[in-house]
């Protein structure tokens, strides 16, 4: 047990600590990799809650993809650190309500009031197979419905972006390859010219 | 032989009393740590020293596919020795050279983006079985942990361009970081494929399930073919390997992301790409071509059963996942022999609309084969 406390408040200190810095750090950039150290750090202690499947998820799903994209648009853009800064009472409100359904939820969870702890699980429990089973039979609307609202979101993703300009300059491969001899260079048959 | 036996008997005996003694006194998580840190020296030290000789080889292979010599000098004890001391020497120098940090840089991010590329590689041999049960973590969501390490991977590239302060540096990262990004795609597919003909997401299970009566024609490569192709060149890709290396790209760019670094640093990049270039072979091997299982059908395998060396070479173990992986270590150094760079649109071409579409269709007939019962699950 004291080899599992200390993984833990080593890995929620982390945790505590980089997300702090998320929000007070001056640099955009380094606020970003701040929070993939909260993820790595939160997929660390679902580990040990033998959440293994949901851990590994959250690192390729958040720190592998979400936050790389996040990082190129924040390399890119030149943000104005002081302009959001001064948005900050104005979001100040969200941010208490979110504080406190957490709060509540946490107090909810650490007291076991209509939560209740969950068992340790057995050796051989295979927390992917368990998770796919119950997505498929008991909540296969719920998962087919967000999976179709993923597919709309993408395509209204590339929907948006998709501009068709008429002057831009680019290669067609089928066309590249397609060509012939015949249509780069012409045979011309000509007589040996005499020096005069 | 009589005072060598003695003294071996006294040695044993003396590990016995003395070492093991010792170490059943130690608290118990104490030997656990003990232990895996042993295994994890033991997995290392042979992954790093392969690092080391790849760069020989590739100097080597290259050299004699374009008829040269490659490296021959550099030996042991004024031996040459065929250049068998050069990626030493070049460890030496590479170490004594100084770290140059450009002005403006982020000192910390600056040294700290070489060790996020070379990490997920030698991280992600925590998983990978070496024969049956040979394996530092039997883990069960194995592929998926493979699959997020080779993902975060790519922070060393983003890192390192951002942190030069310098605006090549930051160009040369959007490139590689975008191919990266995007061949990933394909090569999660592709492992989706391995997943669903297995069943299951424990490398160690998958290459089980790759065990036949016919040896070599019941591995994942015959039916998931094309994921197979698709795999190793989204891995190239991955890697930064030629032809995709415009990250590289030495004649008209002079590398890109680790422009700005010098000395070990630089070369810590170096060792990242040589080891994930390992890693791809490995994982190649140990997806689609059977891991440790040896090629010759089961009956053949039988009939030698009896013959002590022959059987050991032709029955499954170690040398046949090695075997495999040189093959494909050997790919990477042949491409890079043979192919001129892509161009960078050409890249992206193949990518996105090549090599994603053919994935998604292969796994919808995967699917199929899978109802079907093709890869012994059955319907369930």
């Amino acid at each position: 047990m004291g080899f599992e406390n200390i993984v833990f408040y080593v890995f929620a200190g982390i945790m505590v600590f980089s997300a702090l810095m998320v929000i007070t750090v001056k640099n955009p950039v380094q606020a970003a990799l701040f929070l993939v150290l909260t993820f790595f750090s939160c997929a660390a202690i679902w580990m040990l809650l033998e959440a293994e499947f949901l851990a590994i998820a959250l690192v390729l799903v958040y720190v592998g993809a979400v936050m790389v994209l996040f990082l190129f648009v924040v390399m890119m853009l030149d943000i104005n650190v002081a302009r959001m800064r001064a948005a900050f009472m104005q979001y100040l409100p969200i941010g208490i309500a979110v504080l406190v359904t957490m709060a509540v939820m946490m107090f909810m969870v650490v007291n076991q009031i209509h939560i209740d702890a969950p068992g340790r699980a057995a050796a051989n429990y295979n927390n992917t197979r368990e998770l796919g089973l119950v997505l498929y039979t008991v909540y296969v609307y719920p998962f087919e419905i967000a999976a179709v609202i993923l597919l709309v979101a993408i395509i209204a993703a590339i929907a948006l972006t998709l501009r068709r300009r008429p002057n831009t300059k680019h290669q067609n491969p089928d066309l590249q390859i397609a060509v012939k001899r015949d249509d780069r260079i012409r045979m011309v048959k000509m007589d040996t010219e005499e020096k005069k | 032989m009589e005072w060598l036996n003695t003294s071996i008997d006294w040695l044993t005996l003396l590990f016995q009393e003395w070492v093991v003694v010792y170490f059943q006194m130690l608290p118990e998580a104490l030997q656990t740590v003990i232990l895996i840190v042993l295994k994890i020296v033991v997995i290392m030290v042979p992954l790093m020293l392969s690092v080391a000789y790849l760069t020989l080889a590739e100097r080597k292979v290259i050299g004699s596919m374009q008829i040269r010599m490659g490296p021959n000098r550099v030996g042991f004890f004024g031996y040459s020795l065929a250049g068998f001391g050069q990626p030493i020497a070049d460890a030496v120098k590479l170490m004594f050279k100084e770290i140059i940090i450009p002005t403006g840089a982020n000192k910390y991010l600056f040294l700290t983006a070489p060790l996020l590329s070379l990490g997920p590689a030698l991280a992600a041999w925590a998983v990978l079985p070496f024969g049956e049960g040979i394996v530092l973590a039997e883990v069960n969501a194995a592929l998926l942990y493979v699959l997020a390490l080779t993902s975060v991977g790519v922070y060393g590239v983003i890192i390192a361009g951002w942190s030069s302060n310098s605006k090549y540096a930051l160009l040369g990262t959007m490139r590689s970081a975008a191919q990266i990004v995007s061949y990933e795609i394909a090569m999660g597919f592709a492992l989706v494929g391995v997943l669903m003909a297995a069943g299951s997401l424990n490398l160690g299970e998958i290459v089980n399930a790759q065990r036949g009566d016919y040896g070599i024609v019941s591995w994942f490569f015959l039916p998931l073919f094309p994921l197979f192709v698709i795999y190793f060149i989204s891995g190239v890709a991955e890697t930064n390997r030629a032809p995709f290396d415009v990250a590289e790209g030495e004649s008209e760019i002079v590398a890109g992301f680790h422009v700005d670094y010098s000395g070990m640093a630089f070369a810590v990049f170096f060792l990242a790409e040589y080891a994930n270039m390992i890693l791809i072979a490995a994982l190649t091997s140990l997806m689609f071509l059977g891991g440790w299982l040896s090629i010759f059908p089961a009956s053949w395998i039988a009939l030698v059963a009896d013959i002590p060396v022959l059987s050991w070479v032709v029955g499954d173990g170690i040398h046949w996942f090695f075997a495999k992986m040189s093959f494909f270590l050997l790919l990477f150094l042949w491409f890079r022999a043979t192919f001129p760079r892509y161009r960078y649109d050409q890249i992206m071409r193949l990518g996105w609309k090549v090599f994603i579409p053919i994935t998604i269709v292969w796994l919808l007939l995967v699917g199929v084969f899978v109802i079907q019962g093709w890869f012994g699950l059955g319907a369930a």
